[in-house]
């Protein structure tokens, strides 16, 4: 027989998952389980600044492993700063598993100090969460925790532990197996069959990926798919690098902000190919008028995405991986010379626009110099606004897991923790993190974090003194009466950065600015590399919110 | 970041439905499931819940009206890990009528 408190139990339970490293918090009422994480030297903890920072630090860790993650959190304020991030990992799909913990149970429903009722508020943004109430349930709430984050359609879930659970001594006989996914669901062979039939006689197919693509691992699969049957390819925000995006079948990201040629290439298509995406509003304008003369195929493995906002006409519930690997041997090799070169000949006419790609003072410039000095194993991750458009748009994604940004719920903030994240997960790598000034600010204490933790993460903020995407939307479509998105004062980054101890240059007074960030993005250890840019370049193309995608305006 | 427009909502039809879901039974399961439908903007006009023979497991009895939306609801529900199953009855299923004298 085993003896341990369930605090103990919690952290060999996560040793014995595999878990090494935790980001987290420590406050009164997770206490226990702290103390026993000082314990183990198997997992490595890192302290962030903010509970936000280390849900998305956890974050940042699961998008580039595809693993679950964990983040800790105290009760009270700690769980509810947690709310956030959990958030952002349920619309995008993110595997992790945030453990809080709670006052006593004697004390539960008292209104005790840091008091609140974390397992109520999470119930609409996690996959499920517990309210553990015995250390004896642990046995069974940790590997389900984990189980239910990865199987399927992955996401958080929340563990809420009370003081008296983690103080808890128990007796038991042996550890549960560490969790593995449930297994996907079958395919419907019907339907494949009749996708495959509906592949074959298209006469104008495009590929529509999603990030489910990224996450069950199918993207070499999906490329070949395109190959096989000649369909251009269009990718989500949250899909970007799963083709390169100068292969020839490319045609960008459709939506909001993509290309011009990308969405028109889409309203001439006679069949749409949906593989692990959802068709988010973003993506697809106004949903009536999405691909008019399309016939859909849509694969994924949830069930409730199928005919939710378009009603396909074959539904695939199944993991991409699998219906792919199924569904390429039944597709014709077939050249769509005819189709391929229309496609070709709207690409010509209506390119992405890059103004100023050349000069590394702009926008556009200042993604591309960054990325000529990288090589594909950099990471890079995104805040939200203009910046996370620019960068989407220009720079060259070309593997899966390349790419972290908050596509779903659109977090500012979540740029440079999630970028922490990823180099704790995968320190040989470089991490860039893209940001603008407004969100860079919404979890700058994580600088602090980063400093510590010395890791190869390089932060390019690219300044515009505003709230950039609100300052174009109200020149756009309010009149021009811009509100509230203009700051007033301008805080001094470079010396901010210095001040939390992270090294710092400005490019505004770089003679040179290419060579300047060839030698700081070659450098090892973290860097803030700070650009003025000018608050009149707004994002284009765009589609009004509401509107069609091919009534985008610019570009 | 920017006002949604969508498309407006489908109007409720009139045709009365009731769902029948079998669930794990442990304090927190309805607020999962109200949860569910009040963050879709589903309306519920009934609901009835009372434990099966070992307790393990609960009945949830729901009345809602029919809606374009009922399929999807219907496949959410599925999705949550404590429902184990879900039936649908038309409107001639009982099981509210006989508790119709408990509200008049």
């Amino acid at each position: 027989m085993m003896r341990m408190t369930g605090a103990e139990l919690t952290v060999r339970l996560l040793e014995r998952q595999g878990v090494r490293t935790i980001c987290g918090i420590p406050g009164g009422a997770i206490l226990p389980l702290y103390d026993a994480l000082s314990q183990t030297d198997k997992i490595h903890h890192v302290l962030a600044r903010h509970e936000q920072g280390a849900g998305f630090m956890a974050q940042g860790m699961a998008r580039v492993s595809g693993q679950p993650e964990v983040c800790f959190a105290s009760s009270g304020p700690g769980a509810t700063n947690l709310v956030t991030a959990i958030a952002d990992a349920c619309l995008d799909s993110i595997p992790m598993v945030a453990i809080t913990g709670q006052v006593p149970q004697s004390m539960i429903g008292t209104d005790a100090f840091q008091e609140v009722d974390i397992y109520g508020i999470t119930v609409p943004i996690t996959k499920h969460n517990f309210l553990v109430r015995s250390a004896q349930e642990l046995l069974e709430v940790i590997p389900d925790a984990f189980r239910i984050a990865m199987s399927g359609r992955p996401g958080p879930v929340l563990v809420d532990v009370p003081k008296d659970v983690q103080n808890e001594v128990i007796e038991f006989a042996d550890f549960p197996p560490p969790a593995v996914p449930d297994k996907a669901p079958e395919i419907d062979m019907d339907a494949l069959e009749t996708a495959a039939r509906m592949i074959n006689e298209a006469e104008r197919p495009v590929l529509y990926l999603g990030g489910g693509v990224v996450s069950s691992g199918a993207s070499s699969l999906a490329i070949t798919l395109a190959e096989q049957a000649s369909m251009p390819t269009t990718m989500t925000l949250m899909a970007l690098g799963a083709m390169p995006m100068d292969h020839p079948l490319s045609i960008g990201m459709l939506g909001m902000h993509g290309a011009r040629h990308t969405n028109f290439v889409l309203e001439e298509a006679d069949l749409l190919v949906v593989v692990g995406a959802r068709f988010d509003d973003r993506a697809i304008g106004r949903a009536a008028s999405f691909c008019p003369n399309a016939k859909i195929v849509h694969i994924d493995i949830d069930r409730s995405e199928l005919h939710k906002i378009k009603t396909a006409h074959v539904g695939l519930h199944s993991d991409v991986r699998t219906a792919l690997e199924a569904l390429l041997p039944r597709v014709k090799v077939t050249l769509r010379e005819h189709w391929l070169s229309h496609v070709e000949s709207l690409k010509q006419r209506f390119p992405m626009q890059l103004p100023g790609a050349d000069d590394p003072r702009t926008h556009y410039g200042l993604v591309q110099a960054v990325a000529s000095v990288l090589d594909d194993s950099a990471v890079i991750t995104t805040d939200v606004g203009q910046h996370q458009m620019w960068v989407a748009q220009a720079y060259p994604f070309r593997r899966p897991r390349q790419w972290l940004t908050s596509g779903g719920l659109g977090t500012m903030g979540f740029g440079m923790p999630a970028a922490i994240g990823a180099a704790l997960a995968e320190p040989e790598r470089t991490v860039v993190c893209f940001s603008g000034d407004g969100s860079f600010k919404m979890n700058i204490q994580e600088l602090a974090t980063l400093a510590e933790q010395g890791l190869n993460v390089k932060i390019v903020l690219m300044n515009n003194n505003s709230l950039g995407l609100v300052y174009q939307q109200q020149n756009l479509f309010y009149g021009k009466r811009v509100f509230a998105s203009k700051y007033r004062g301008a805080p001094d980054f470079v010396k901010i950065a210095e001040g939390f101890g992270i090294p710092a240059v400005n490019l505004d007074d770089a003679e040179d600015p290419r060579t300047t960030l060839a030698q700081v993005l070659k450098q090892p250890g973290p860097c803030l590399i700070h650009a003025s840019i000018d608050r009149e370049q707004f994002v284009y193309p765009m589609v009004p919110p509401g509107a069609a995608n091919t009534e985008m305006i610019g570009g | 970041m920017i006002e949604q427009v969508a498309d407006p909502l489908p109007q409720a039809g009139f045709a009365k439905i009731v769902l029948e879901l079998e669930v794990n039974n442990h304090p927190g399961v309805m607020s999962h499931i109200c949860n569910l439908f009040a963050r879709r903007a589903f309306n519920v006009e009934g609901i009835l819940c009372m434990p099966l023979g070992d307790a393990r497991r609960s009945r949830i009895w729901l009345l809602v009206y029919e809606d374009q939306r009922l399929d999807q609801m219907v496949r959410q529900l599925e999705k949550l890990e404590d429902v184990l199953a879900v039936r649908q009855h038309g409107a001639e299923h009982e099981v509210f009528e006989r508790l119709e004298s408990f509200f008049h």
